[in-house]
């Protein structure tokens, strides 16, 4: 099977959407694939369905306005050639020929090891999140946050909110950087509102800077956990624990189409071209910054896809949340304690289930591959890559095909794209 | 400056192995490596342990390579994955399976363990392929292993027993008695020995080594299991044209439960990009072989550059014009295979003993010698 | 509102390694594992349990046979009627 289309969009976050939004009203015809089941990525989950945020609200109704199509449940898995995608749609597959890209496949979160952290009830911060707006009954659960930022006040206002009793917030930013970061907030209004409508409902859950956990106990599933605070150990009984470090670029379909990156952000011009001919970047590819840096970008790209002009405004508003973003991205720094967790039987792959002693000997991500299987498991190694990074300083390895595992027949080619040779039925 | 018996540089299965062998022999060894054991078209490589019969310089190099590294088994690392599962040359038609009974011939010859197999056998023995092939040749003692261990292995042993172990050290230059390091730093030498692989002929202008470029797959755990190392015989055609991409199908069982699977060869070729449309030839043939392929799970797909020489051997033995220089390079699609062979001979040349077989026809002088150049340009 | 007053009016009936389990619509099939006795969704290579860890498609700790179709995500995937989930646990 086969798609064409003028652009094609891959994640349909509030990016995505943007960009689709705008290139669509100007005519393009805009292909729009997520591999969720609903548009509104990440920050939007479940609104779809919803619709209790105003902001998503108005995107998601814009962009069923717009012309655009959606792919739900559809997976990029490889670039076969310039402009031409391969996506897996549940049990089948297709192809899309495109002129113009904008990827907006957005961020996951940063998870780094300690002991215990491979139980069952051990999730993200906001990997718990989403699978409370999804539904996990958290009534009568007892939940412990541990990690940084906004996206910790975002998790507890979630599970609050569904019942859940959130006994400790434990921020590992230390107190000055925390407070200097939050008294920066008044200057980006959207986001000090975010700030305030959450302290307000989470008034009473006890929190910490200066702050982590250091293990996880329980049989077969987390029953408790171990909290340095400032300098103290507790202990805590609880039902769930979310723990992770921010987030990160989703970056590897960019890089399998040879995209520039530096820094762990997609490199683009002021027009949000990447190093890739007729290839945009927005959102969370260029750093970590939010939903305003995510609407404001993808607003720019699609603009530009549809050779737009781009009003002055919308350019300031760029630079203006690219000065939160810098912030955020201090802020959110792990400190040095949390790179200390793990002991030697710490899984660190947990895929291919390799502790922490065997990467003896190692010196970066490829020999800890070749020799210790790291990263050589399901994930690809989406998150021990992370956490080698931020532990090791070790740079991540080129992508190769396919981008996320995919069935062989998704990778095969189908007759229209390679015209000289033909697909067996 | 330090000073050793031999420097070998490039840390790839071959220079390893070489570096485990003299190092066991007493000899001085720096093994240097630009960047990591292993990493190299080591990295990229199958790991079939496989006697092949092309030509009988080809079969005695291979058949004693893999009795070698049969004796090494015991004391390789289980992580090494070292597998005797055999290997099953296909037969699709009745002329591929005439061409077994010549194979069966040299085999014994060679005292390589050899079984034929009709269609009913080969059903019983592997189950999962598709129907219609009509027997198979079984290569009893030929196995799998994992080739980056495999090399990483030989190179601490002989770490253990001495060896300087160099890695992220690029050689710059190569002169005789010294090896010159890309940070300026000067490695002395009695012997020098390059194995480089397909980066050799960059320090050594002049060699006969052109990259030729192949892809693999891997699947995810789980994968239906083969029991052998499965080979077509049609690859004995398809794989020595000498211009031309082609493709064959090989696939793998490997000891985590994951299919490896390939194979392409494109003479000349030294990008890494995976080429689409070649993977959809390669995937194409191997769905003929196994027909649930396109519902297995891809985990990977990669390349790598094995190191051709014009007649398939490789240079083994001192360069004719630089008598301080050895050569241990140019392995091709069988390096993994003769990394212990290969070994074993430039050690005895080195050290001026005999060996097991006979070394000439790997010799170096073949291509490198005036009156060779003339040849091989007539 | 309109969140209680959907839950009330939908739900659907799915089997999780045989058992049945009731939840409302747009329910994910990771959030409705927790509805059974485990958390959990597979065993690692030593046969000790794991459980939905990323939520979003990243870590693969939550990968079920659904429907026949191997190695999908169930955090990816919303509850249908009928559904058969079957684990790695
Ligand atoms: C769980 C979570 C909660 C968050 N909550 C907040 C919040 O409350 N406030 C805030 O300001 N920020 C929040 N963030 C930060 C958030 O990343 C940004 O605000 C915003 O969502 C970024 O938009 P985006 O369009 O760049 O990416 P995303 O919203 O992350 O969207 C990316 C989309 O791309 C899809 N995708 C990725 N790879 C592929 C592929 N190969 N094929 C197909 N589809 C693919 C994903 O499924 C996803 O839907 C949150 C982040 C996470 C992870
Ligand atoms: C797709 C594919 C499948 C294969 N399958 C098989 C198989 O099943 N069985 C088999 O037997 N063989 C197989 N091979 C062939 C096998 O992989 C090679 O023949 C073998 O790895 C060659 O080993 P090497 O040590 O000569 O080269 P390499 O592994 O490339 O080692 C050379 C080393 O030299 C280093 N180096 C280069 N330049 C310098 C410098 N200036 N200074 C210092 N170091 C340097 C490199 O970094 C490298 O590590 C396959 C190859 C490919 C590509
Ligand atoms: S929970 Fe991580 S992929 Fe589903």
């Amino acid at each position: 099977m086969r798609e064409a289309c003028d652009l094609v969009v891959v994640g349909a976050g509030p990016g995505g959407l943007a960009a689709a939004c705008r290139a669509a009203e100007a005519g393009l015809d805009v292909l729009v694939l997520d591999a969720q089941p609903e548009p509104g990525g990440q920050v939007w989950r479940g609104e779809a369905r919803k619709g209790t945020n105003r902001l998503a609200r108005r995107w998601l109704s814009r962009f069923s306005a717009s012309g655009a199509r959606f792919r739900p449940g559809a997976r990029v898995v490889a670039a076969p050639e310039p402009g031409v995608l391969l996506v897996e749609e549940g049990s089948s597959s297709f192809a899309v020929r495109y002129g113009r890209a904008v990827l907006a496949t957005g961020a996951r979160e940063r998870f780094l090891p300690f002991p215990g952290w491979t139980l069952p009830g051990v999730l993200g911060v906001s990997g718990l999140q989403v699978l409370v707006k999804d539904g996990l009954p958290m009534r009568g659960k007892r939940v412990v946050l541990a990690g940084t930022g906004p996206l910790l006040l975002a998790a507890a206002a979630t599970i609050h909110a569904h019942g859940g009793e959130v006994l400790y917030i434990a921020e590992q930013a230390s107190a000055a950087s925390h407070w200097s970061f939050a008294l920066q907030l008044w200057r980006h209004p959207a986001k000090l509102l975010q700030g305030a409508l959450m302290s307000a409902t989470l008034i009473s859950v006890p929190t910490s800077t200066d702050a982590w956990v250091i293990a996880a106990e329980g049989e077969d599933r987390v029953e408790s956990v171990r909290l340095s605070v400032r300098g103290r150990e507790e202990q805590l009984q609880c039902d769930y624990l979310g723990a992770a470090y921010g987030l990160v670029p989703n970056l590897e379909v960019a890089r399998l189409l040879g995209c520039e990156t530096s820094a762990g952000a997609v490199v683009v011009n002021e027009r949000l071209e990447t190093r890739v001919p007729k290839v945009h970047a927005v959102g969370e590819l260029l750093g970590i910054g939010g939903v305003d840096q995510a609407l404001v970008t993808g607003e720019l790209a699609g603009l530009v896809a549809a050779e737009q002009p781009i009003p002055i405004e919308m350019e300031r508003t760029w630079h203006r949340v690219r000065a939160f973003a810098a912030r955020l991205a201090l802020h959110d720094a792990p400190r040095a304690e949390l790179r200390r967790l793990a002991t030697p039987d710490t899984l660190l792959c947990r895929c291919e289930d390799v502790p922490m002693s065997a990467l003896e000997g190692c010196q970066n991500l490829r020999e800890a591959r070749l020799y210790a299987r790291l990263g050589m498991g399901a994930c690809q190694g989406r998150t021990c890559g992370t956490a080698a990074q931020t532990l090791f300083g070790w740079s991540g390895e080129d992508v190769r095909p396919p981008c996320l595992p995919a069935r062989i027949g998704s990778l095969r080619l189908p007759s229209e794209v390679s015209s000289t040779h033909t697909r067996e039925s | 400056m330090s000073a050793f018996d031999c420097v070998i540089v490039g840390g790839g299965i071959v220079g390893a192995a070489l570096a485990d062998v003299l190092s066991a022999d007493g000899v001085s060894v720096a093994l240097v490596e630009a960047r990591s054991i292993g990493a190299g078209t080591t990295a990229c490589g199958m790991g079939h342990l496989v006697a092949m019969d092309d030509n009988a310089a080809e079969l005695a190099l291979t058949s004693w390579s893999v009795s070698l590294w049969r004796e090494l088994a015991d004391g390789l690392p289980r992580t090494v994955e070292y597998d005797a599962c055999g290997t099953l040359w296909l037969a699709a038609d009745d002329e591929e399976m005439a061409a077994v009974s010549a194979k069966v011939a040299n085999y014994r010859a060679a005292g390589v363990r050899v079984e034929v197999l009709d269609s009913a056998a080969l059903y019983e023995a592997e189950p999962a392929l598709a129907p219609g092939l009509v027997g198979a040749l079984r290569v009893v003692d030929d196995a799998v292993l994992y080739p980056p261990l495999a090399a990483r292995t030989f190179a601490l042993r002989a770490q253990a027993r001495g060896a300087r172990l160099m890695t992220g050290c690029p050689v710059r230059e190569l002169r005789p008695g010294s090896v010159v390091l890309s940070n300026g730093d000067v490695l002395t030498a009695r012997h020098i020995v390059l194995a480089a692989g397909v980066a050799s002929p960059s320090l050594c202008p002049g060699l006969p080594i052109s990259p030729r470029k192949g892809h693999l797959l891997i699947t995810r755990r789980g994968a239906p299991v083969v029991h052998h190392q499965l080979v077509e015989l049609g690859y004995l055609k398809s794989a020595h044209g000498t211009d031309g991409a082609s493709v064959a199908f090989n696939a793998q069982p490997r000891v985590t439960g994951q299919l490896l699977l390939g194979s392409s060869r494109q003479p000349g070729d030294a990008t890494r990009e995976v080429d689409a449309a070649l993977l959809e030839r390669m995937l194409k043939r191997a769905a003929m072989f196994l027909p649930g392929l396109d519902g297995l799970q891809a985990l990977r797909v990669w390349t790598g550059l094995r190191p051709a020489t014009p007649d398939g051997l490789p240079l083994l033995g001192p360069h004719p014009e630089k008598p301080w220089l050895w050569l241990a390079c140019g392995h091709e699609g069988l390096g993994i295979t003769t990394a212990t062979g290969s070994a074993r001979l430039v050690a005895d040349q080195l050290l001026g003993r005999t060996s097991a077989i006979d070394a000439r026809p790997y010799s170096p002088a073949r291509f490198l010698t005036a009156s060779s150049r003339e040849t091989a340009h007539a | 509102m309109r969140e209680t007053a959907s839950k009330a009016v939908t739900l659907v009936t799915l089997r999780i390694n045989g058992r049945a389990v009731t939840v409302p619509v747009g329910t994910s099939v990771a959030a409705a594992l927790a509805m059974t006795d485990s958390f959990v969704s597979r065993a690692d290579l030593s046969g000790r349990p794991r459980g939905p860890l990323c939520g979003m498609g990243v870590c693969f700790e939550c990968r079920a046979t659904i429907d026949g179709v191997p190695e999908v995500l169930m955090c990816l995937t919303p509850c249908r009627e009928d559904q058969e989930v079957v684990t790695d646990a």
